[in-house]
Formats: structure tokens, sequence, C-alpha cells
């Protein structure tokens, strides 16, 4: 089984996100980048198949991105990932998953893949299309918001997270694109063994643009910081006296504890 | 056709956030000077049917098919790429469901026309409308507009973007459409849908509730966070980060994928407040925010905030609880 894996860079949750001058960026120099975290169970839950269906199982980690996206791709290697494409977005077609998807569609075309696994989002634009968008146009059967996975051989049977709490398993003909849910497993770190190896693994270089020519659909025009919905008094001060005065508010301001 | 609202319903029962969608439609058309109308795919739609003929739209077109009784990924792309195709509408609106995720992406794939997704308002741009969507986890708020040459466009809403009971009453006409649905050679096959056996909480009544987040840190740091709810009297729930690693129940979780809540007074801890934590509690009447990161988007909706970590907070409060 051949199983390609989505792999996204996004900033990570603590550094600050200054808009850059042309309001459609943000300022890198403050920013560290990590791994899309629904990202870091779908490359998981492609390791755990691997392990469950066996060695001649292939996984590719595929990402799209400027070169610092180099990195995140490595550590998909330590983690266990058998070799990786990385395509440079010369394009700027990030803010469109049907371009992203389309790029993606091209370079995973004749690579044989029985399997997509994506995230189901990503932590900075949060579109949630691409990995579903992806097997359309590679015109495989789809399921999204997967917690859990049991390969066949030519169909795997997943369990999907519907709303309010209720839950479906499906079993999709392969090949299949699968967009996994957060928590269906727990991500491993990658080992000392696994960082000396991925030295000696593949990382394709692709481009965008000699990928796909085709035309983007949608574009973000402008970034911003959103206006605050509601005024927040800011409680100053050490941990006791914070302490002291939330309570204060919960008796006078708030008045929940009257009951106590 | 201008704007067509697909509408989602279980049971007869439209959902909450397709009221939304029209809601949001019909803003948009009166704006625009723009026509609605809704699309409804299933089977017995009778009940959801007469809901949508009583609204101000100016159609509700009707694709019953038996293929179409229960939700598949497949069946659905399939009826509504049928009925893009032959209505051409400029705009097609829907919820952000679990549904419409699992599917729209192919219908937009399959269609080549773009899928703005989880949208939270619109404004009328100098040649084009924008459309709003929170990203980056809420912190960074991004204008999206179309481009290239497919004059079409999916659009999502998040819930609560638009009120569903701004939705005006009417009268539309009814057109059936019959659609052409044969069966994959390889098709999914679905199971019937169930409920973990989980212990059932029932968040949506309590009026104190104690939510941590991410910032707990570690399944360790638990105690502090039921010892401060024990001394409020409070319910004790989480966001998802809290869940996924299976430290608390998935039945205590709050947001897009747990409950909805609104209670007095929602002490969050730790909580960042993405977009899909949000939704689940900003009908609190009061929102407290602990948080060590002073540019966190739960500030944006809190009343009262402290910037700090929840473990110097939550224990001298509980402490100063008592000693009441």
């Amino acid at each position: 089984m051949r199983i390609a894996v989505l792999q996204k860079q996004v900033p990570d949750r603590e550094s600050p996100l200054r808009v850059s001058d042309d309001g459609r960026h943000f300022d890198e120099q403050q920013v560290s980048f990590e791994l899309n975290e629904s990202d870091a169970y779908a490359i998981e839950e492609a390791l755990q198949l691997k392990d469950r269906i066996g060695a001649e199982t292939e996984i590719i980690a595929l990402g799209l991105g400027p070169e610092r996206i180099e990195k995140t791709l490595h550590q998909a290697l330590a983690r266990g990932a058998d070799r990786a494409i990385r395509i440079l977005d010369d394009r700027e077609l990030a803010t469109d998953p049907f371009a992203v998807a389309s790029v993606f569609a091209a370079a995973l075309k004749g690579q044989g893949c029985d399997l997509v696994l994506s995230g189901l989002q990503s932590d900075d634009l949060g579109m949630g299309q691409t990995g579903i968008l992806l097997g359309e146009l590679l015109g495989m059967a789809t399921a999204s918001l997967v917690m859990a996975t049991e390969p066949g051989t030519a169909s795997i049977r997943v369990k999907c997270e519907l709303e309010g709490g209720w839950y479906q398993w499906l079993t999709v003909p392969l090949p299949a694109s699968l967009s996994i849910q957060t928590g269906i497993n727990q991500p491993r770190y990658p080992t000392i063994k696994g960082i000396m190896d991925a030295k000696r693994k593949p990382i394709e270089v692709l481009s965008a643009s000699a990928l796909w020519s085709g035309e983007p659909l949608q574009t973000c025009q402008r970034l911003y910081v959103p206006h605050k919905a509601k005024h927040t008094e800011m409680i100053e001060g050490t941990p006791d006296q914070a302490a002291a005065q939330l309570v204060g508010i919960l008796k006078t301001g708030i008045k929940v504890l009257y009951s106590l | 056709m201008d704007i067509l609202v697909v509408a989602e319903h279980h049971q007869g029962e439209l959902h909450r956030m397709t009221m939304e969608a029209i809601a949001a439609a019909q803003a948009f058309g009166a704006e625009l000077n723009l026509g609605s109308a809704a699309l409804l795919l299933g089977d017995d739609v009778d009940t959801a049917r007469n809901t949508l003929t009583a609204l101000d739209l100016g159609e509700v077109l009707v694709a019953q098919h038996e293929r179409l009784r229960d939700y598949g990924s497949d069946t659905y792309t399939d009826a509504l790429c049928q009925v893009l195709e032959r209505e051409q509408p400029a705009w097609v609106f829907l919820g952000h469901t679990y549904q419409a995720r699992d599917f729209l992406p192919r219908v937009s794939g399959r269609l080549g026309i773009p899928l703005l997704s989880d949208i939270i308002a619109y404004r009328n741009g100098q040649d084009r409308p924008v459309f709003i969507k929170q990203v980056y986890n809420g912190r960074l708020s991004a204008e999206l507009v179309i481009t290239g040459s497919a004059g079409r466009c999916l659009v999502s809403f998040q819930a609560a973007a638009f009120a569903a009971d701004t939705v005006r009453a009417g009268s539309a006409v009814v057109r059936d459409l019959a659609l052409k649905l044969t069966a994959p050679a390889a098709g999914i096959q679905a199971e019937a849908p169930f409920q973990e056996t989980a212990e059932a909480v029932d968040l949506s009544g309590a009026d104190l509730i104690v939510s941590v987040g991410r910032g707990l840190g570690s399944e360790e740091n638990l105690g502090v966070a039921k010892e401060l709810a024990g001394a409020l009297g409070a319910e004790l729930a989480c966001s998802r980060p809290v869940v996924d690693p299976g430290w608390l129940p998935a039945s205590r979780q709050v947001g897009s994928s747990g409950q909805t809540v609104s209670p007095k007074l929602y002490l969050a801890l730790g909580i960042s407040g993405a977009a899909q934590h949000l939704v689940g509690m900003k009908g609190a009447k009061y929102i407290i925010a602990v948080n060590k990161d002073a540019e966190a988007p739960i500030f944006d909706v809190a009343d009262y905030g402290i910037v700090a970590d929840l473990m110097d907070i939550a224990p001298r409060l509980t402490e100063a609880l008592k000693a009441q």
C-alpha cells in the first residue's frame, strides 16, 4: 500500500503575528513555525497503518510552501515516512484550496497512492478543504473527520465523527482520501534513530508553477487584527491580588457567590 | 438564479445553521438586489418543505430521490452538481456544518468553482463582495475574494454568524427537480450512526462552568481545575485539546464538536479561544478568561481577563473562595 500524507507548516501558537505593510502577509522575523496540529495526527495514523499492514507500505510526506517547510518534511521522515515531496509555492497559491489541491493532484498523479491522509483543517487559514478536494480531483472516495481506521484489502473501514456526539462507521473503497480528526491517536516524537535515518531518505523538490498552470479561484486580499467585540476589564497584580479581586467580582460584579 | 441556499435537514427538521444561511441570503440579497431560493435534497422531505415554503424565498427546489434518503458524500456531491449545472446560481449558501465540510469541497473540485468556507460576515467591496473569515485560530481576520472567471461561488457560514430569528417569513413556490442518480460501482458502505456510551453530561443547563484548555499543560494539573469547580459549585468543562489526549471525556467538551452552553459564568482557564470553541460558549452572560498569552482571542469575548498561568491563579482562587 502507498499512503500520501499532507504536512502543512503553520505559525506556532505563541508567536506574535504582526501584519506586514502590504496587508497580506505577516512579519515572519518573530514567528517560529511548527507542523499543523491535525496533520500530526494524520502522519501518526499513516505510521500506525504501516505497522498494521506491513513493511511493504510506503509513506510519502507531501508539503507545499516556501523553503522553510523542508524542516517539517524532514520531521515527517524522522517520524518514519519513507520519502518526501516538497513543492515550492512559487505562485502564492496558498490561500486557494482549489489551487493547492490541484498542485498536489499533479504531484501525486501516477504515484499510485491507495490512501491520502490529511489533517481536517489547518491552524492558519482553516479552510478545511484540501484533502477532500484532492480526493475528488484524483477520483478517489473521500471521508472526513476520521476518528479510527481499520484497513481491509480493497477498502478501509473508518469511524467518522458526526455532529452532536454521534459517530458512524463507513467502509470506503480504495483509493481514498481521508481527513483526520485530532485525538484519533497519540502522535509519536521522532527517535534518535529516526532522525539519523531521515538523513538518508530522499526529499524530491518540485515547483507549483511547473505542476499546475490553472487559474486560482479565490485569494486573501487583506489580513487584519479583528476588532474587539467586548470591553474587557483586565485584572492586574500578583496572583494573590488577582485572585482576591476575582472573588470580589464574583460577589458584587457578576453576583454568582450569593449561594455560598 | 441569484442565491441558492442548500438546506440540511434531519427527520423533517431543518438544521439551525440552514436557517442562519437563509438569514444570510436574505440580507445579502436585499443589499445586492438578488433573489434567493432554497434547495431540498432528500427522500421524505414534506415537513422540511413546509417550513421552507413559509419563508421569504422565491422558490423552493425539491429534489426527491430514494438514493438521497440518507446523507452520503458521493450521492450528495452528484446531486448538488447536477442542480448547480442546471440552475446556474451565482451564489450557493450553506451552514458550515459537518455535512457541508464533508461534501462541498468535492463539489468545488468537480465544478471548478470556489468554496469560501467558515465565513463570519460579508461586505460590499469596490467591484465584488468581500467575505470575512477568522484565520490563525482567531488571532487575525482575512478578507477573501473570488478571483478568476468561474462567476459562481459556494459559501459556508460559521455557526451563529447570522441570526436564525431574523429570517423573514413569506411564501415560496415549490418546483420539483428530477435528478438521475446512479449507484457507483464500488460505493461507500455506511453503517448506522451511534453515540458513544460514555457518561452523559448535560452542560447546557449549567449556571456556572469552569472550563480548561490547552494551557492546562498536563493531566496532573486537572486536580486544580476540579477543586476550583468544586469550590465554586460549577460544572467542569473543557476545549478539544483536553479531550484529544484523554484528560477529560468528550462529553465535557464545549465547542463546535462538543456542547453549546449559555451559563451565567464561564471561567475559561488556559483556553486560547479558537473559533471552534467560541461558538460553543459565547452565549455565556459573563466570561472570565485566564491565559498566559495577552493576545489570545479569548480576551476579545471576555468581560474580565487575567494574563497569567492558570496554575498560578486557580489554586489561589480556590483558597480565597473557601475562605468566604
